[in-house]
Formats: C-alpha cells, sequence, structure tokens
C-alpha cells in the first residue's frame, strides 16, 4: 500500500487513522478551483496499457480543443486506488475526476459533499447510453457519476476441460451445477479457480445464490430493514455450504490473490482449474497473468450463474457492475465537459476496443468483437434485473462484512446462520 | 571512582548568585535552532495523537467533523470484538514465539560469527542482507515462497525427500502464524545479530584471558562473563523485538490481508480494517489509541524497571544539575 506507511520502530507514529484526515482535512481546500487555474486531476484505475496509453490519448486530445486546461493523470492499481481515494476524500480534497463503481460508498461521498451532482449535466448524453446505465450512479433521483462500461458476473469456464470431465452442456440449475462439480473432481481436475485471500471474488457465490433464492427485492429489502438473518440469505448460505463441502477450489485457495503470478486468473488461464465466477474483464486478466500471455483463447467459454430449484429469483437477473466516472467538489466546469467529451461514441469506442470492455453508449456496440464478450453483451441485454457488487452497493461497513463473513464460510469456519447474524449485526451498527 | 571523590565537596562550586556571564545558557540560540525540530514534532507527533484521542470518543466515518459523541462506547466495544481480542491473544504469541526462538538463537549466531571464521565477513553481510529489505519486499517473496503450487517451500521438501512435509503455509488458520513468524525472524534475526555482535565485541578480552587462565570452560565463560556483560545489548534488542511486534502492520498485510479468516490480523491491521474498509475511523482511532498506549506503558514500565541500570550515568546534564 503505496499511501500509508507504518515504520516498525516509530513508537508514536501509529497513533491514528482519523487523525491524518483530521489534521490533512485543515489543509484540504487550498483553493485549488479558483477560475484561472484550469488542472484537472484526474485518478483511474486503467494502470497497464493499451488502456493506460488510450486514456492519456484522450484527453491530449480534449485539451487541443481547450486550450488552457491540464490534466494530471494518476493511474493507480485498484486496492492501492481504494485507499488512496479513502484517504482524500475523508480529508476534504477528493481529484476531480475520479474513477467510481457507484453504490453506496459513492452515495456516502455524496452525502458528504464531496462530489458533485451531475444530475442536470448528465442529461445532455443520457439518451445516448443503454437504460440500465445510470442505474448504479443514481440514488434518490440524483446522478453522482457518468458510467463509461458496464458488464456482468458470470461463470468463465475451460471448454477443453469439461469435455474431459464429460460436462458437455454449461449446468443451468445449481443441482445440476454441483454434479458437474463432482465429474470434475471425478476426473482429476480442479473444478473451481478462487482468491480467497482478496475475499471480493468469493462474496459473488453468495450473493448471486441469495439473488437466486430471494430475488433481487429480498437483498434491496434486507439493506432497508438491516436485516440478513431471513431464511432466503440462510438458504442461500446453504446452497454455498454444499458446494464448499465438494471442496472444489485449488489447494491453498485461502492465500491465492486474483491477478498474481498463481492468483486465480493465472490458474484459470493456465488450464490449470476448470472456471471461475468473474465479471467481464475476466478473459484480459486470464490472458496478461497466464505463461506465455495467451490465456485460453477460443477454449473459453460463458454460462450464467445456474438458477435455484424453486427460488424467487429469475435465471436472467444479473449481478455485477461497470466503471464510471465522478466528479469531485472542487472540480472546474471542464471536467464535467471531458466527461461528455469521453461519452462521445467515436471516443467511447476506442474505450471498448482497446480495454475490450462492454460499452454504455449504444452506438458504440460495434466496436465488441470478441465473442464471450458478445454473449456478456447479450445477457445483459437480456436482464430481467440488475444489482451491484454488494461491496459496493451497501455501505462499506457492510459490504466488507459480507465479504469477510463469505470468507469464512467459504472455509468452512462459519455456518449460514452465522454468516447471515454478523452481516445484520453490522448492517445494524452502521 | 574518580566523580565521587569530587561529589562531596560542593561549597567548591561557585554560589549561583552570581553567574558568570560566559556560563548563562545561549536561550534565544537554544530556541532558534530547537523550534524546527518542536513544531514538526507537535505538528506530525503530538497533534494525530491527540485529534486520534478525541475521534476515538466518537462514532465517525471520517467525513466532516466527528459529532455524535459516545463517551467510552468504542473502548467497550474493543472488549467484546472477537477479532480485537485475537489481535492481542496473537500479538502475544509472536513475542512469545520471538524472546523463546529468534532472541536466543540471534545471540548464538552471534557467538559463531564471533569465532575466528574463515569468511566471516561474507556470513555476517549475509545475514544482515535480509535486515535491509523493506517489509513489503520481504513478504512479496514469502509469498512466492510459500505458494501451495509453484513455491520454493514445497518444492525444497519434496526434493529433500520429505514431500509430506510440504503444506500450504499461508492457506491454512493453524499454520498461517507460524510461517508470519518465520518471515519476521528471517527479516530481523540479522539484525539482532548484528547488535549482540556488536555488544560481544565490546567485552575487554582480558576478562576471557583471566577466566581462561583460571580454567574456565567455554561454557562456564559464556554463562558467567559472557552473558552478564551482553546484559544491556539483549535488554535492548527486548524491548526493540517486543514494541516491533506490538505494531507489526506492514508485513502481514502484505503477506496475507490479515488472513485466512481473520487468522493472522495484528492491532495494526484491524485498525486498518476498521478505519480504511469500514470507515469506522472512530472505532479504528479507538484500536490506536490501545496500540499507543500498550506501547508507551510498555516503554516507560521497561525503561523504568529494567534498562534503569543501562541508563543510568547516560543521562544528558545541564551543568551541575542533574
Amino acid at each position: 500500500m503505496p499511501s500509508i506507511r507504518f515504520n516498525r520502530r516509530s513508537l508514536l507514529g501509529l497513533a491514528g487513522v482519523g487523525a491524518v484526515g483530521a489534521v490533512l482535512g485543515g489543509c484540504g481546500d487550498d483553493g485549488k478551483s479558483s477560475g484561472s487555474n484550469k488542472t484537472i486531476r484526474w485518478w483511474h484505475i486503467a494502470n497497464t496499457d493499451p488502456m493506460l496509453s488510450a486514456w492519456a490519448a484522450m484527453a491530449n486530445k480534449f485539451t487541443e480543443t481547450h486550450p488552457g486546461v491540464k490534466f494530471e493523470i494518476t493511474p493507480l492499481e485498484n486496492e492501492s486506488f481504494k485507499t488512496k481515494l479513502t484517504t482524500n476524500v475523508q480529508a476534504g480534497d477528493p481529484p476531480d475526476i475520479f474513477h467510481t463503481w457507484g453504490g453506496g460508498v459513492l452515495f456516502q461521498q455524496a452525502e458528504a459533499g464531496m462530489v458533485k451532482d451531475l444530475t442536470t449535466d448528465v442529461t445532455g448524453w443520457r439518451d445516448t447510453l443503454i437504460p440500465t446505465a445510470l442505474n448504479a450512479y443514481t440514488n434518490d433521483g440524483k446522478t453522482y457519476a457518468s458510467p463509461v462500461d458496464t458488464g456482468m458476473v458470470g461463470f468463465w469456464y475451460n471448454k477443453e476441460l469439461f469435455a474431459r470431465a464429460g460436462v458437455n452442456t454449461p449446468p443451468a440449475t445449481w443441482a445440476e451445477y454441483l454434479e458437474a462439480v463432482r465429474r470434475l473432481k471425478a476426473a482429476g481436475i480442479t473444478p473451481i479457480a478462487l482468491a480467497g485471500k482478496e475475499k471480493w471474488p468469493g462474496h459473488y457465490y453468495w450473493a448471486y445464490l441469495a439473488m437466486r433464492v430471494g430475488g433481487l427485492d429480498a437483498l434491496r429489502q434486507a439493506a432497508v430493514d438491516k436485516n440478513f438473518a431471513t431464511p432466503d440469505f440462510i438458504a442461500a448460505g446453504g446452497h454455498l455450504a454444499e458446494l464448499v463441502a465438494l471442496q472444489p477450489f485449488q489447494t491453498g485457495f485461502l492465500a491465492a490473490g486474483y491477478s498474481t503470478a498463481d492468483g486465480q486468473a493465472a490458474t484459470v488461464g493456465n488450464g490449470k482449474a476448470a472456471m471461475e465466477l468473474m465479471g467481464q474483464w475476466a478473459p484480459v486478466v486470464q490472458r496478461d497473468n497466464s505463461a506465455g500471455k495467451k490465456g485460453l483463447g477460443d477454449k473459453l467459454g460463458f454460462f450464467a450463474f445456474p438458477a435455484v430449484d424453486g427460488g424467487k429469483g429469475q435465471g436472467t437477473d444479473v449481478f455485477g457492475g461497470g466503471g464510471g466516472f465522478a466528479v469531485g467538489k472542487d472540480a472546474p466546469p471542464e471536467a464535467i465537459e471531458f466527461l461528455k467529451f469521453i461519452a462521445q461514441p467515436e471516443n467511447a469506442r476506442i474505450e471498448a476496443k482497446t480495454a475490450g470492455v462492454l460499452p454504455v453508449v449504444k452506438a458504440a456496440d460495434d466496436a465488441v468483437t470478441d465473442p464471450n464478450l458478445q454473449q456478456v453483451g447479450k445477457a445483459l441485454a437480456a436482464s430481467t434485473g440488475f444489482q451491484l457488487y454488494l461491496d459496493q452497493a451497501y455501505a462499506p461497513a457492510i459490504g466488507q462484512q459480507v465479504n469477510d463473513s463469505v470468507a469464512e464460510l467459504l472455509a468452512g469456519k462459519a455456518s449460514p446462520e452465522r454468516v447471515a447474524q454478523a452481516i445484520t449485526t453490522a448492517a445494524k451498527q452502521g | 571512582m574518580l566523580t565521587d571523590e569530587r561529589r562531596p565537596a560542593p561549597a567548591a562550586v561557585p554560589p549561583p548568585a552570581e553567574p558568570a556571564p560566559r556560563r548563562r545558557r545561549p536561550w534565544p540560540t537554544v530556541a532558534l535552532f530547537l523550534s524546527p525540530a518542536l513544531f514538526l514534532f507537535a505538528l506530525l507527533v503530538l497533534t494525530p495523537i491527540v485529534v486520534a484521542g478525541y475521534a476515538s470518543f466518537f462514532n465517525w466515518n471520517g467525513f466532516g467533523a466527528p459529532s455524535a459523541f459516545v463517551g467510552l462506547d468504542n473502548f467497550q466495544r474493543l472488549l467484546t470484538d472477537e477479532i480485537f481480542v485475537g489481535d492481542l491473544r496473537r500479538t502475544l504469541l509472536l513475542i512469545v514465539l520471538s524472546l523463546g526462538i529468534q532472541v536466543p538463537v540471534s545471540l548464538a549466531l552471534a557467538m559463531l560469527l564471533n569465532q575466528p571464521l574463515r569468511g566471516r565477513r561474507v556470513y555476517r553481510m549475509l545475514f544482515f542482507a535480509p535486515y535491509v529489505l523493506s517489509e513489503v519486499v520481504t513478504a512479496v517473496l514469502f509469498t512466492m515462497i510459500f505458494s501451495p503450487n509453484q513455491g520454493l517451500a514445497n518444492h525444497f521438501t519434496q526434493l529433500i525427500g520429505l514431500g509430506d512435509l510440504g503444506a500450504t503455509w499461508l492457506a491454512d488458520t493453524d499454520t498461517v502464524m507460524y510461517s508470519l513468524f518465520f518471515v519476521i525472524s528471517w527479516k530481523y534475526f540479522g539484525f539482532h545479530t548484528i547488535l549482540y555482535l556488536a555488544g560481544r565485541q565490546s567485552i575487554p578480552p582480558e576478562l576471557h584471558d583471566a577466566a581462561a587462565m583460571d580454567g574456565a570452560g567455554a561454557w562456564q565463560a559464556f554463562r558467567h562473563i559472557t552473558l552478564p556483560l551482553l546484559g544491556p545489548t539483549i535488554r535492548i534488542s527486548v524491548f526493540l523485538s517486543v514494541l516491533g511486534t506490538i505494531q507489526l502492520f506492514d508485513m502481514v498485510w502484505v503477506l496475507t490481508g490479515g488472513g485466512p479468516v481473520r487468522s493472522s490480523e495484528t492491532l495494526a491491521v484491524t485498525m486498518f480494517q476498521e478505519g480504511f474498509k469500514r470507515f469506522h475511523v472512530g472505532y479504528a482511532s479507538a484500536i490506536s489509541m490501545v496500540i499507543f498506549l500498550i506501547s508507551v506503558t510498555f516503554g516507560l514500565l521497561y525503561q523504568r524497571f529494567v534498562l534503569r541500570r543501562d541508563l543510568e550515568g547516560a543521562v544528558t546534564t545541564m551543568g551541575d544539575q542533574r
């Protein structure tokens, strides 16, 4: 974590998390927004090429038509970004443009007055977007960010390994899914790769099962009632426990990272495990982390999370999210102008092509050429409901508890009841 | 000693009523040179302590000014927080392991490196090398070494025919603390060895010569000469080791993130989780205050009761006044 350094021997240095924020808060408002100064501080998480250069090129193109505007771009790795942003936002000094996944985290920032309300600005280009694009960034009718890409979580699987285990059609129900896992194990194949150290990939399973068992309304209602200890959530945990009992994950998954040399993505990308539950970026990350940077190529397939028999949720309800950009409270008006600029179809097309993501701009749809991604796009277009990642949708304290408690369940250290209870307790504490 | 002879003669000191001008402290100069350091110390050390102490009485998410005063609730919650109580237990385990294994091993190694050994400079440098690495680099290195599938650790156990000893070192709640301790020891034993080596070399050789002449064996010489005279060094080494363990963060954060299932979390990791992941800044501040109080209490008590003898005579005096 580059932003916070703890010195092992400084007795007094550890004095406080809050202190850092409070002290910096005192000197945070140094008039960065004064009219003449048109420097836009932009933080994004595309810290590797090709997208790193593509964003920089887009900023350059913008400055050509907007003389006097200068960009100060800070590309950050995912987890470092979250930490650094937290520190700056709590200190009252958010960047002018920054990446956001929307949901509870963004709304907490909005409530604290740290981001601009973009509702009226976005009306200028909202009609060019797909209908659900703004949902994750809108609360009580107010929009706090402009979306750039979208997607969903589903199973990315190795067709060859599935065929070798005799699983010829992707499972459509949870019972079929468990059967597929059993067959893979029987064939001596590791069924699932999971990054247990990072916790967020594990919460996808529990969230999807809760959606399938209780339906989207159950997830929404639980957040309102601050009560997750309902039969639906306990049943969802029970289904996950059925999977855990089969020991489907790679050896040592509890200490495995996601995008590391022998992490979740690399394990699937190298053909060492048959599948992973992951978002739309999975093929790119598999490729970049696999030996020889090749990935699975044609052998990679995608299927949606199976339905649960007797569940209230639709098999076509999707879970996931995309990325967007929020605008910090002191940003110059050109920052919003720039968001409009990158939402232009020709620019959205560049992003979709370069990063291999699904654009939110309707007209840029033709830039998606990867067949798997097209399949994700189709599933999204046909979706009957949408749920954002729980660790972004809910307030941070609840989201983190979901991640922590599900990690316990996956490690076989907690019962479904205990998981539901712990999340309820965290929700009540706020 | 000579100083004792002079002490009972205070009359020799000129009476303070007539201070000689040349003996007056140059206070303006002292103030001028001290103020930058004092200012930084106040801003970066004292202020955060006071602010964290203040924040620990609030239910505060870090945005805006804290307003929901909750008194000692945060501290009360700590007592029933399984994770926090576990942190204390794990810290204690690491301290016991450090003092029980790391300190004796470093000491033994220092004694070995003090022998006329061929290439001992090379050994000294090699053993000290891990200390030069940052904790983050060390942790990244060992995540690779302990990797269950391609890691060096399991590869090595297989090579020497002990394949059964291979394990998921960092991925098992039962082994993770010991793996963590191994990494900490690997990084810090060289530092302690150098401390002991320096201490050992400051012992006058005459003492060992005399003991040898009186017929003392190697063990007797170690037990009755080396060890007592290494006392101050050992006490400092223990002091640093304990304080370092209480504040352990970087290594755990990168190596395990506190996992699996929070089974390797330390006080500082829990503080970070609460403050930066859950935005419970008030609660995290309470944890930081507890870390602070434990460190300060330990530091003061240790200096008062253990280091007292070593520090005597090492006090900077202002003229004749102590």
